[in-house]
């Protein structure tokens, strides 16, 4: 008899070049179409062609806050696949495969696991198709509506014409046939869903929707994972809605470009990831100076250096505090969820005009890449501040005049008798340079008064940082951006257990809201925090702003996002064990490779690929 | 003809008594003034170094930005707001030098915009370094035994990279300089006029004598400035003689004009924030 459950999670891995993402993004889809919430989660390497990649996919009947720990059912598109994920596939679950790819045996594997393969060649007589006769014999086992997916294939072949459309849609009937014929139902099933048809959507194009809603009309990039896919998105609907989208020589370029565009008024931003944020950072303190508007959108992956280029970290902030020499306003901003990605995209350029200040967007690669459904924004409501700006000159123009909140009105150029030039040497209201000849100290301070009083105004407009779950708990989980959701479900988690835990995840990370950070965390019986990289870095903010010390950490830096296990254990451990000293505790994934694999020895999954193409 | 003392700027130049730069933004003045272009609808960007701080000298629009950034900025309010005349300013060391790579592909870009590089073969604000048109074994400050390096050829270097209008001036020759500025602006594309703009206290050896001594004008040999081959040929003759004027013109569509977001014609600055499509973006998600 199939256990149906509320969720169950999918995972689809093979070598690059199978064309996991695109069966994996199907099945996302028809899901997400299909009434069923919807999370996936990519994990891929820096290669195009061989490289291990496996897109983790949970659905769920209610909403599903991460990819999820547990395996149901597994599509092996090769050996390798098979070798590190069947013996995880859950009891009642399956592992489909192709036959004519390699041999399995259920040796290793759980109870009541299917082997669920498929002669290719023989039921379709091509190879390239394997995918779609594979999702086929998915959807059949599942028990899940095919209609979504034939729309999908319908959609995806659409320009190649009736008879591309015709044979994939045989190829996905012949998997679901042979399936049917062959293999009995799933033992483990999901209920239905509510019938909704729910966007999908990652935190990049999440971005990118927002920074249109914004009115964003100049986005300059250099190509770098996991920022990428930003630039990608926003160029499909760059001729469509005006926007004009600039690949350029450099990330250096990028920035100064779009400061270009911002200086002449027109609403701008650039994408990168960690190594070109610092190539940017020079002109970071440019925008700042010179009081233009402009947005960074920083993507997180593993570094230092050129890291792990796939893989995703939060190992950034302290570059994002520190970056470009002095000291100016900045305002750093970590949306945790989709619509924050939204919401924030949208603030950031409402931030960035009102205080003519550089506003840095930092993400990582597992909010920027995920696919997640969401509930849909609110289009009819878009909140868009410009700050002051002169159209019509009135008296002597003054662009850096000194003013109560330190934001002096803009012109922009090409307005008559409000002519300025903006100099990143100190200048004066005027804006006239005052480091060459006249260098006067009581202006300098008066101008870095000036700017800096902005800061104040800034931490104004940012709500307060709020605890989700109970007011009072034994536990506090503190974080921030993309680590919140899984967050939010370890403390679900642990509740159940009857433990009480809290979270803590900020989203304004600069200016810091000392007042109110302090003030909560004071509240807090214990704390725990949860980051993505090795030193803490939110844990040292924290201290160096508030003086407070998290007590206890958790902490991951090998590339693959935290599972909600490993969150839930420690909370546990901690709660059970109240340790007097501080703990700090390192997880690391289990991609089912010894600890001594070596790419050099072990060339077969590339060569395998190679074979394949 | 408007009045030259409409583009004079607010601040006096701190520039050296004699210095070449002076030459140049006078000439500017003069090339602005003759085609009457208001002085707010020029946007005047530069980077760092002596010639940099031009911006403030003049009565326009300035964004004095980063060593070596000045084109990417430029390029950045150009696409923004097309209906401005925008022009680039700086010196050898500032595009030659930390920027060369945003120069390359601001030529093959060809935004049609105007960069006026005052080279004077030295790095004059830094107190006299050896800069990348310093010619080869001449003694710098940073170079006591001489530079090793060969000087880089600005003007062949713009050519093989596509820049649309390619001229070289000499600040001692005024009339001629402003005439090459105002071909530049009027010029739809990416220009560039290199101006040999004497360094008279770090630079002994490239100076007014030595070049009054050399340059001559293409114009005055009947130079046909459609002949690219021939614009690249006289882009390497250096010594006894040296040629200043057009190397070589030519019509091709700018970015602008094939920019898809640029269609309407409407500078983006133009557009309206709040748009109607969204909807429909949504739509794709589903």
């Amino acid at each position: 008899m199939p256990h149906t459950q509320t969720e169950l999670t999918v995972w689809i891995g093979g070598a690059a070049g199978d064309g996991i993402a695109s069966a994996g993004e199907s099945f996302a889809k028809a899901c997400s179409r299909s009434g069923y919430h919807v999370f996936a989660h990519n994990s891929y390497q820096s290669v195009i062609r061989g490289g291990h990649v496996c897109m983790h996919i949970r659905i769920g009947t209610h909403k599903v806050l991460t990819q999820g720990d547990e395996l149901d059912y597994l599509v092996a598109l090769n050996q390798d696949t098979f070798a590190r994920y069947a013996k995880r596939v859950m009891e009642g679950g399956a592992v489909f495969y192709n036959t004519d790819k390699f041999k399995a045996t259920g040796e290793g594997l759980k109870k009541d696991v299917q082997l669920i393969g498929l002669p290719v060649m023989e039921l379709i007589g091509n190879q390239q198709m394997q995918n779609t006769a594979l999702m086929g014999a998915l959807m059949q086992v599942l028990g899940l509506d095919p209609q979504a997916i034939r729309e999908l294939i319908k959609e995806r072949f659409l320009k190649k014409g009736e008879a591309v459309i015709t044979t994939n849609l045989e190829a996905f009937d012949k998997g679901m046939g042979h399936a049917r014929s062959h293999f009995t139902p799933g033992g483990i099933r999901i209920g239905s869903g509510d019938g909704k048809r729910r966007p999908l959507a990652g935190g990049n194009p999440m971005i990118g929707f927002g920074a249109l809603a914004a009115g964003c009309r100049f986005y300059s990039a250099y190509p770098m994972t996991p920022a990428s896919s930003l630039l990608h998105w926003l160029v499909t609907y760059a001729a469509k809605t005006g926007l004009l989208v600039k690949q350029c020589e450099d990330e250096i370029a990028s920035l100064n470009m779009a400061i270009g565009a911002g200086h002449v008024g027109v609403r701008a931003m650039t994408g990168t990831s960690g190594g070109g944020f610092a190539l940017m950072t020079e002109a970071v303190g440019e925008a700042a100076m010179t009081e233009t508007p402009v947005v960074i959108v920083e993507a997180q992956r593993g570094g230092p250096s050129t890291g792990l280029p796939t893989k995703s970290e939060q190992g950034d902030l302290f570059q994002l505090l520190g970056a470009s020499q002095g000291e100016f306003p900045k305002v750093i901003l970590a949306p945790r969820t989709l619509q924050e990605c939204y919401d924030m995209a949208i603030q950031a350029f409402n931030l960035a005009e009102q205080y003519q200040c550089p506003v840095m967007i930092a993400t990582d690669l597992y909010l920027a890449e995920r696919l997640e459904t969401f509930e849909g924004v609110d289009l009819n409501r878009i909140p868009i501040e410009r700050g002051p700006i002169v159209t019509q000159a009135n008296g002597a123009y003054r662009r850096f005049a000194d003013t109560p909140t330190g934001v002096s009105p803009r012109a922009l150029p090409g307005t008559q008798g409000t002519i300025f030039t903006a100099a990143t040497d100190e200048h004066d209201e005027d804006g006239i340079v005052i480091s060459d000849v006249y260098t006067n100290p009581a202006i300098r301070v008066k101008m870095m008064d000036k700017r800096m009083r902005k800061i104040g105004f800034l931490l104004k407009e940012f709500p307060k940082p709020q605890l989700d779950g109970p007011a009072h708990a034994d536990l506090t989980l503190v974080g921030w951006g993309s680590t919140y959701q899984v967050m939010l479900e370890a403390m679900e988690a642990l509740h159940k257990e009857g433990l009480n835990v809290n979270v803590l995840c900020l989203r304004y990370l600069w200016p810091f809201q000392t007042q109110e950070v302090r003030g909560l965390l004071e509240r807090c019986t214990m704390t725990m925090s949860v980051e993505a990289n090795y030193t803490g870095q939110l844990v040292k903010l924290i201290r160096m702003e508030t003086g407070i010390s998290i007590q206890h950490h958790l902490r991951k830096y090998d590339g693959e996002p935290f599972e909600l296990k490993q969150v839930v254990d420690q909370a546990r451990t901690i709660l059970k064990t109240k340790p007097a000293e501080s703990v700090t505790v390192s997880v690391v994934s289990d991609e089912g490779l010894p600890p001594d694999f070596s790419p050099v020895e072990n060339p077969a999954i590339g060569a395998e690929a190679a074979r394949q193409h | 003809m408007a009045q030259v003392k409409e583009y004079i700027g607010k601040i006096k130049p701190d520039w050296c008594p004699g210095c070449g730069d002076f030459g140049v933004l006078n000439s500017l003045q003069r090339a602005l003034a003759e085609l009457e272009i208001p002085p707010h609808q020029v946007q005047v960007v530069s980077g760092i170094g002596c010639s940099s701080n031009l911006p403030g000298f003049l009565n326009a629009y300035g964004f004095h930005g980063l060593h070596g950034r000045s084109l990417p900025v430029a390029t950045g309010a150009k696409l923004g707001n097309h209906a401005l005349t925008v022009i680039a300013t700086g010196g050898d060391g500032d595009g030659y030098g930390i920027g060369v790579g945003h120069f390359v592909h601001t030529c093959r870009r060809n935004v049609d915009m105007t960069y006026i590089v005052m080279d004077n073969q030295i790095y004059g604000l830094t107190t006299g370094q050896a800069s990348p048109t310093t010619e080869k074994d001449i003694r710098t400050k940073s170079t006591p035994e001489g530079t090793i390096e060969l000087a880089l050829n600005p003007v062949a270097l713009a050519l093989t990279c596509g820049a649309t209008y390619v001229a070289r001036g000499f600040s001692g020759e005024n009339l001629h300089l402003a005439q090459l500025m105002k071909g530049a602006i009027e010029h739809k594309g990416f220009a560039l006029v290199d101006v040999f703009s004497p360094c008279v206290t770090y630079n002994k050896h490239n100076t007014y004598p030595w070049f009054r001594e050399r340059v001559y004008k293409l114009e005055d040999e009947r130079h046909d400035t459609s002949d690219f081959r021939l614009g690249l040929e006289k882009a390497f003759e250096w010594g006894a003689r040296i040629p200043i004027g057009v190397f070589y013109k030519v019509e091709r569509p700018t970015y602008e004009d094939e920019e898809p977001a640029l269609r309407s014609g409407t500078p983006l600055v133009k557009q309206p924030l709040h748009r109607n499509d969204l909807a429909a973006i949504m739509e794709d998600f589903i």
